[in-house]
């Protein structure tokens, strides 16, 4: 049997990108993948004729500019679309306009609050002072602070230098940014509730945490970091949806010889002599290299991927309690047409925004109880777009496909498992909610694909269905994610390393875990890194 | 709480946009604090001179205004502002600076000291979340006055004679940063020998339902003192030429920095002269003391640049070509006939006899030129003519 230099268990956009970079740097790489389609939750797939669904992931920010050059992703056919602001209706009939424009913001806030419309100007630079101390990291190994290797020395005193850049309040900022709620870090800022229920949606979606839950406001932080041509906090459309993502860099992957299986269940991973060596399909077809790469997310890697005799004991305890909950649902719709929101003209550009329907913190706050008590949230928090008013490959003219992430759904419901009735009855209570917004939104829907945390984790492979493959929170964030001393993408095998969200910097369709991965396996291979690295922004 | 209806209108038209919009013949627009302003109406050359020849009218109604009152309004403007508010007596207008903490200046303004108990204080950049943030413990009411309230600055040699005749009586004896109220309309229209020129100029404040009798008012009263519109890029000219500075450009807000160290304090803006110690507390003295004992980290200053090519975005380098500072604003002055450029000066630069240099790039026929042009400090504004302060103000 053929042996490859690396195989990549996973055909996520972190797995394709680490195949693409180890490829590229001339490795002899395999890519196998579970479906028998590609791209993990960066997928578009037409399940209802003529619509295609960005059936996990919806919009792309935070995928690194420095890999999309890099791989040469545009040339492979990714091309992203920004959008602008969001909207929040209200059950009076009216809504609140986060606009992308920023007089029309001001003015719209101050319909609210001059205060609080002012007081964005101050959130803002704040929030864009933590996001540059993060973008840094993003295309970087964490180093290890236990370590007294000299890379992890220099590392460790840049990061102390980034502190010292903020100004002598930037490090006491910072430690508070990164422990405090997004409510608590909202009510620095703002009195009107309706401005901070609407800001406070990045900070808990993918996230089985409330708005008062210490660390959520690094959540808020994760969604803004990212940028669409160099505008930080800006997100977009992929052309075709984010199987676009998945579909570039497979084909940037192939351009450099690599190759992909799907339907290729990987069991195990074959370890000798305390060296990972290859892999097990479940049908027992063995693949065998001398580097394995896990796309998956660390307890599907270590606790079903690996004999637990083959692993150190404490990987095994730290996979055991790694924080991985599901928090969300989705539903894709297809419409037959472009639905109306009374509250605003259908000419409004917010049309083309993320829209919501909760109002308050409070209320926020309450649907997360219901995810405590292990039920969807009765009044749930949606993240709703249309891209087809952008996008024309995802549907006929005139047609349009909506996408609607949903939170709290819990990935085991208090009286026994998820079945199809229930479902059905999750999709109904977000679709009875967005009715109460859109009246004719109902007898436009042709076909809905319903997914909560438990056809996540079936389908896609994200355990509990979380989508960032591990809670981002400060415990399992930088050096300490996945686990303290494995944030180096190295596992615990020799031979063996990690590439998905659960390594730094974490989940979002960003790649970096992937690049990232791929140049510490170079390093151990001795080979020239081809890795992009570091950080270009002033 | 009932909320105002939505408007979807993207940007607002100011009160005097029917007017406005008549004259502006080049269709030339730009966006300021959310409403339709012009660059120009006509051509700039004619609306700068309008300013320094006869009279120039611009629209300044998005300026930021708030109105404070209370029996603390006195007593919370001097703990926030760096001068000593209580010297503005009820019919004055003071020109100032307000700071952080840390001493950095969020904007500069003017505070019109209406009556006993009564402000205005009147801005480029909002700053409702920061008074309010300041206003624990002081009983005063903040309100936004900006959408209400048309203003327009009327400017230049004429203006004095062209608001006499508009029938403001008694207009020629309103001092320098005086306010004076006149019946218009059935309404009251406010009055301030103030403005961003440098010259004879006044500002003139109405209800917004009153702006266009005003404006219509206004420039019957001037046509034969050839009163005329102007937009920002004439306006622009003038106050580079009288050597004030502007948030946005000359430096950045303080709240709005991200980066940090970029924002800059009253003494890096040549604004020292502001700033009053013996007052007692006020928002960022200590910093301010600390700052005045152990030095600044820039200089503002007025350079005087050789040649006629505009110095913006220049690097001021020193005689080895090492970069110093850098331009922050620069425009030719016709009337000064002189090349001037504000400019931030890393310390100890800036002083009097500084050997400095000013690059500078022009195109001429997809020719590129770089100019290392010498550079002097200006002590003063090259433009700032007695008339300016002229008190009775003459028709000239």
């Amino acid at each position: 049997m053929k042996k490859y230099d690396a195989i990549v268990i996973g055909a996520g956009h972190n797995g394709l990108c680490n195949a693409a970079y180890l490829a590229k740097a001339g490795l002899d790489v395999l890519v196998l993948e579970r479906n028998p389609y590609i791209g993990g939750a960066t997928v578009s797939r037409e399940l209802h004729p003529g619509w295609k669904y960005s059936n996990c992931s919806y919009v792309c920010s935070l995928l690194r500019p420095e890999i999309t050059r890099d791989l040469e992703l545009p040339r492979h056919g990714l091309q992203v679309i920004p959008y602008e602001g969001g909207v929040t209706f209200t059950r009076d009939g009216d809504y609140f306009g986060n606009y992308g424009d920023h007089e029309r913001q001001y003015r719209e806030m101050a319909r609210h609050s001059v205060r609080d419309a002012n007081a964005y100007d101050r959130f803002s630079a704040n929030v864009m002072r933590q996001t540059r101390l993060i973008r840094k990291y993003l295309m970087t190994t964490p180093p290890d602070p236990t370590s007294f290797k000299p890379r992890d020395i220099k590392g460790l005193l840049e990061l102390a230098e980034s502190f010292t850049d903020m100004g002598d309040e930037g490090l006491l900022d910072t430690l508070r940014f990164w422990t405090m709620s997004i409510g608590d870090y909202l009510d620095e800022y703002f009195e009107t509730d309706l401005i901070k229920a609407h800001m406070a949606g990045s900070g808990i979606i993918g996230t089985a945490l409330g708005v008062y839950s210490p660390g959520t406001a690094y959540v808020l932080l994760h969604h803004y970091m990212g940028d669409v041509d160099g505008s930080v906090g800006a997100w977009g459309f992929a052309r075709g949806g984010m199987g676009a993502v998945a579909d570039a860099l497979a084909s940037s992957l192939k351009s450099f010889g690599g190759e992909i299986v799907c339907d290729a269940d990987v069991h195990r991973v074959i370890v000798r002599g305390g060296r990972a060596v290859g892999v097990a399909l479940a049908d027992g077809t063995e693949y065998h290299a001398g580097t394995v790469v896990s796309n998956l997310d660390p307890k599907r890697t270590f606790l079903e991927c690996f004999d637990a005799s083959d692993l150190p004991a404490e990987v095994v305890h730290r996979a055991k309690n790694f924080k991985i909950r599901g928090s969300s649902g989705k539903l894709n719709i297809a419409l037959d047409g472009l639905p109306t929101f009374p509250a605003m003209p259908k000419s409004s550009t917010l049309m083309v925004s993320d829209m919501h329907a909760s109002e308050s913190l409070f209320e926020l706050e309450r649907a997360y109880d219901d995810w405590k008590a292990g039920t969807w949230s009765e009044d749930p928090y949606f993240d709703m777009l249309i891209p087809t008013q952008v996008d024309p490959t995802m549907a006929a003219p005139g047609k349009h496909m909506m996408t609607v992430f949903v939170q709290y759904c819990p990935p085991t419901l208090a009286d026994g498992p998820w079945t199809p009735e229930k479902c059905d009855a999750f999709g109904k209570t977000v679709l009875d909610k967005i009715s109460r917004y859109s009246p004719d939104f109902k007898d436009l829907v042709l076909d809905v694909e319903v997914r909560t945390p438990h056809e996540i984790d079936n389908e896609v492979g994200l355990t509990e269905g979380n989508i960032f493959q591990g809670e981002l929170t400060f415990d399992q964030l930088l050096f300490n994610r996945p686990f303290p001393g494995y944030a180096q993408y190295r596992g615990p095998v020799q031979g063996m390393y990690m590439c998905g969200s659960g390594t730094h910097p974490g989940g979002g369709v960003m790649a970096a875990p992937g690049a990232n991965a791929a140049r510490e396996i170079l390093m151990d291979l001795k080979k020239p890194n081809v890795v992009p690295e570091g950080y270009l922004d002033d | 709480m009932s909320l105002r209806p939505h408007d979807e209108r993207m940007v607002m038209p100011t009160p005097f946009a029917p007017r406005v919009a008549a004259l502006c013949q080049t269709n030339d627009w730009y966006t300021w604090a959310g409403y339709t302003t012009p660059n120009t109406f006509e051509e700039v050359g004619l609306e700068y001179f309008a300013m320094r020849n006869s009279t120039g009218v611009f629209d300044l109604s998005p300026m930021t205004k708030y109105r404070i009152t209370g029996p603390d309004a006195e007593a919370f403007l001097n703990r926030v502002m760096v001068r000593d508010v209580r010297k503005i007596k009820p019919g004055r207008v003071g020109y100032t600076v307000w700071c952080t903490d840390e001493g950095m200046v969020h904007d500069d303004g003017t505070i019109f000291h209406l009556a006993q108990d009564d402000y205005r204080l009147c801005a480029q950049e909002r700053c409702m979340d920061w008074l309010h943030w300041s206003a624990l413990g002081f009983d005063v009411e903040i309100v936004d006055e900006t959408a209400g309230i048309a203003a327009l600055a009327v400017q230049g040699p004429t203006s004095c004679a062209t608001l006499r005749n508009m029938g403001l009586s008694g207009i020629e004896n309103l001092k320098p940063f005086g306010v004076a109220t006149f019946p218009f309309n059935g309404a009251e229209l406010l009055v301030s020998r103030t403005g961003y020129t440098g010259d004879l100029g006044y500002e003139l404040w109405i209800d917004a339902q009153q702006a266009l009798p005003l404006w219509d008012a206004l420039f019957a009263a001037g046509r034969e003192r050839l009163i005329r519109p102007v937009g920002s890029e004439a306006l622009g000219i003038a106050r580079i030429e009288a050597g004030f500075i502007m948030a946005g450009e000359d430096f950045v807000p303080a709240e709005q920095v991200v980066r940090h160290g970029r924002a800059r304090s009253p003494f890096e803006l040549g604004l020292e002269w502001l700033v009053d110690f013996d007052k007692g507390p006020f928002t960022g003295r200590n910093a301010l003391l600390k700052e005045k004992r152990e030095g600044s980290r820039y200089r503002f200053v007025i350079l005087d640049i050789e040649g006629n090519k505009p110095a913006n975005h220049s690097f001021i380098l020193d005689k080895h070509g090492r970069t110093i500072g850098h331009v922050t604003s620069a425009a030719w002055c016709p009337t000064a006939k002189s090349n001037i450029a504000l400019a931030s000066m890393n310390m100890p630069w800036g002083r009097d006899d500084d050997e400095m240099y000013a690059e500078i790039y022009y195109n001429r026929e997809l020719h590129w030129t770089r100019l290392l042009s010498r550079c002097r400090v200006r002590r003063d504004p090259v433009f700032n003519p007695p008339r300016r302060r002229a008190t009775p103000a003459q028709d000239l």
